[in-house]
């Protein structure tokens, strides 16, 4: 199985909650790949990224490191787009 | 026999009506164990389903009505209620306990609600509350109540409720609201400013409700009383004042379009208080001449993020629409006090009015504040525009945010982005010290607005969200007309204008005072406009003058009362 992770941090004024949380997730669940999300800076524990109560609690705020790892067969097109995401998108 | 209920006044005027007791409780839940535990789970799966299909339709016609941002928190709901690890454990508790669906419900949101809370900030307790709500919800669709809803009403109410919301009070049928009580809140809450807007009766701070649906009732906003089983003779004498009003409206509302001159020639400028594009459409309609406060704050309520420039443009531009050559005074983000927004974080505070509010919360939070400025100047590109600073206590605030402003204006003229280049710049006096220091204030801004109902708080040391004392700030009280007399006379010996836009500007009582003092603008809820320019027209300027000497004499707001009730 393949497996893919990145870091990156989050811009975004409001961090990963609420509206940018549910965008993360949505974007997650176009993936076949199990996929979590990680908040390194709070030293948090790896939560499940299609888990839209899990993304919140994960508490991610502005300037925070994460951590995105996926596993499965489109593991590397996950992390990239989830990057993407919040380097533009929610940039 | 009929009982009168005492509250705080928050919005005047008379109603009589069945009340319509709008609560959200939950029956209780169900003794025993269901027998067909795949039923059980299938009844849960139908429910979340209704649900779902319930919240469409909100996100639907929030953004209709409101707009997109307003509506993704019911898309957020949605998503939460795909969500396994809220789903799972409710089924499994289901299947491992054999209970049914209403006790693992109700069991699992509050066990993932307290997780949430536990997390401690605000932002964590609102969606604990977020999550609460759910789980009501889907309790409700269970027990078959449907969820509970003020768009069904269909008989003209008084509603009472525990508090009321936005969301709450969105989808009342027009003039099926004949006016508002709440157990909770305060002269400034959400109830409140609605019932102004909408011109009805409001009352609030009512203390514990328990009466029957269809009880009639007498609302008194201006006594801030409900009477309830009212006699005969004051369901009369109700109906008459109601009457009464009425006429006085409709004489008032004919001549609204014209200006407010007083009999010996003195004219006032009325203008209105708006939050939110569609006040600012009734505003014009009532005959206001522009705007004298726009609560820029109704853009970032009710929502888990902040609203981004471009929406902040729109919004600004909409508002600007209906009045192309009056004044438009925006007064920046004025949040902290007893006003929220999830999308900014506040520590717990003790004295939250005496705390990071208004400008205190935007100097610290500079990327909010350039982001409404830069947002506020392309707004009013080609056009005049005014933008006020809330809650300043000296001039080096004053200073600071104009350097802000400055910068951005200079950022947008660097990157050629078209900007209002006739930029008038006030503050909202509402801390005595800045009433008292007004002379110096006057030498940094162009126009000072006077904030009546915090002035009042703050000068006579009454908390006007609590029931107990609010009764004493009266913002008739001769030390507020005495602050209002010092700042005026100090902005004009400068060549500054001066507004009042708190609830005294709308009360047609204290329109002679406020004449008297030489005030040079009155800004009000769109309603109380053609009311108002009524009352200057009846009155001359010279009177009101020495009447004003008279009041600042007073030593009480009882003895200023008895003076403007004098008054023919």
């Amino acid at each position: 199985m393949d497996r893919a992770e990145a870091t990156v941090v989050v811009t975004n004024e409001v961090g990963l909650h609420a509206r940018p949380a549910a965008l993360f997730v949505r974007k997650a669940k176009e993936f076949e790949s199990a996929i979590t999300v990680q908040n390194l800076t709070r030293n948090g524990e790896p939560s499940d990224a299609k888990s839209p109560l899990q993304v919140i609690k994960a508490a991610i705020a502005q300037n925070h490191e994460i951590r995105i790892v996926a596993e499965g067969a489109d593991a590397q097109e996950a992390v990239d787009a989830l990057v993407d995401l919040v380097e533009t998108e929610l940039a | 026999m009929s009982r009168v209920l005492d509250g705080v006044a928050a919005s005047g005027g008379v109603a009589v009506g069945p009340i319509h007791h709008y609560r959200d409780d939950l029956p209780a839940l169900p003794d025993g164990r269901p027998e067909d535990i795949d039923a059980e789970v299938e009844r849960f799966r139908r429910a979340v389903e209704a649900i779902t299909a319930h919240l469409a339709r909100l996100e639907e016609t929030t953004r209709a009505n409101v707009g997109d941002e307003a509506a993704e928190i019911f898309a957020v709901h949605a998503m939460i209620l795909e969500d396994p690890s809220f789903l799972d454990p409710i089924e499994e508790e289901i299947r491992q306990n054999g209970v049914w669906a209403e006790v693992a419900v109700s069991h699992t949101a509050e066990r993932v609600a307290a997780e949430f809370a536990e997390l401690g900030d605000e932002y964590f307790a609102a969606r604990a509350a977020d999550i609460r709500d759910l789980g009501n919800q889907i309790l409700r669709e269970l027990f078959g109540i449907g969820p509970p809803n003020l768009a069904d009403l269909r008989v003209p109410s008084i509603i009472v409720a525990h508090d009321l919301t936005p969301s709450d009070t969105a989808l009342i049928p027009p003039g099926m609201a004949l006016g508002f009580c709440t157990m909770v809140g305060s002269a400034v809450s959400h109830t409140a400013i609605l019932a102004r807007s909408l011109g009805i009766p409001a009352v609030v701070g009512i203390g514990e409700f328990n009466e029957v649906d269809g009880t009639t009732a007498i609302l008194d906003g201006d006594a801030g009383t409900l009477v309830l089983d009212p006699t005969e003779e004051e369901v009369a004498a109700a109906r008459a004042e109601i009457e009464r009003r009425a006429e006085e409206r409709a004489e008032a509302v004919a001549h609204a379009a014209e200006p407010a001159v007083t009999i010996d020639g003195h004219m006032v400028e009325v203008v209105a208080n708006v939050g939110g594009v569609e006040d600012a459409e009734r505003a014009s309609e009532a005959g206001a001449e522009g705007i004298g406060l726009v609560r820029t704050e109704f853009m970032f309520l009710d929502r888990p993020d902040l609203p981004d420039e471009d929406e902040q443009v729109e919004a600004y531009r909409a508002i600007l629409r209906p009045f192309p050559t009056g004044p438009v005074v925006f007064r920046t983000l004025d949040v902290g006090g007893d006003k929220q927004i999830p999308a900014v974080e506040i520590a717990p505070e003790l004295n939250p009015f005496l705390g990071k509010r208004g400008i205190r919360l935007t100097l610290a939070e500079t990327s909010i504040f350039r982001t409404q400025l830069r947002a506020l100047l392309r707004a009013g590109a080609g056009r005049p525009v005014q933008i006020m600073f809330p809650m300043v206590a000296s001039p080096a605030e004053v200073r600071a945010a104009r350097q802000i402003l400055d910068e951005v204006a200079d950022e947008l003229d660097r990157s050629g982005v078209e900007r209002a280049d006739e930029v008038d710049v006030g503050v909202m006096i509402e801390v005595p010290s800045a009433a008292v220091m007004a002379d110096l204030l006057a030498e940094e801004v162009d126009f000072f607005s006077i904030g009546t109902n915090d002035l009042t708080q703050y000068t006579l040391a009454v908390d006007r969200t609590n029931p107990v004392v609010a009764p004493l700030a009266d913002a008739l009280h001769p030390a507020v007309l005495r602050l209002i007399r010092q700042v005026v006379e100090a902005a004009h010996e400068k060549g500054r204008w001066v507004g009042v836009c708190g609830e005294l500007a709308g009360d047609t009582l204290a329109t002679p005072v406020l004449v008297g003092l030489s005030v040079d603008e009155l800004s009000m809820s769109p309603p109380a406009v053609p009311l108002v320019k009524s009352r200057i027209r009846s009155l001359s300027r010279e009177v009101c003058r020495e009447l004003a000497r008279q009041c600042l004499d007073a030593d009480d707001p009882a003895q200023v009362r008895d003076l403007l009730a004098s008054v023919s």
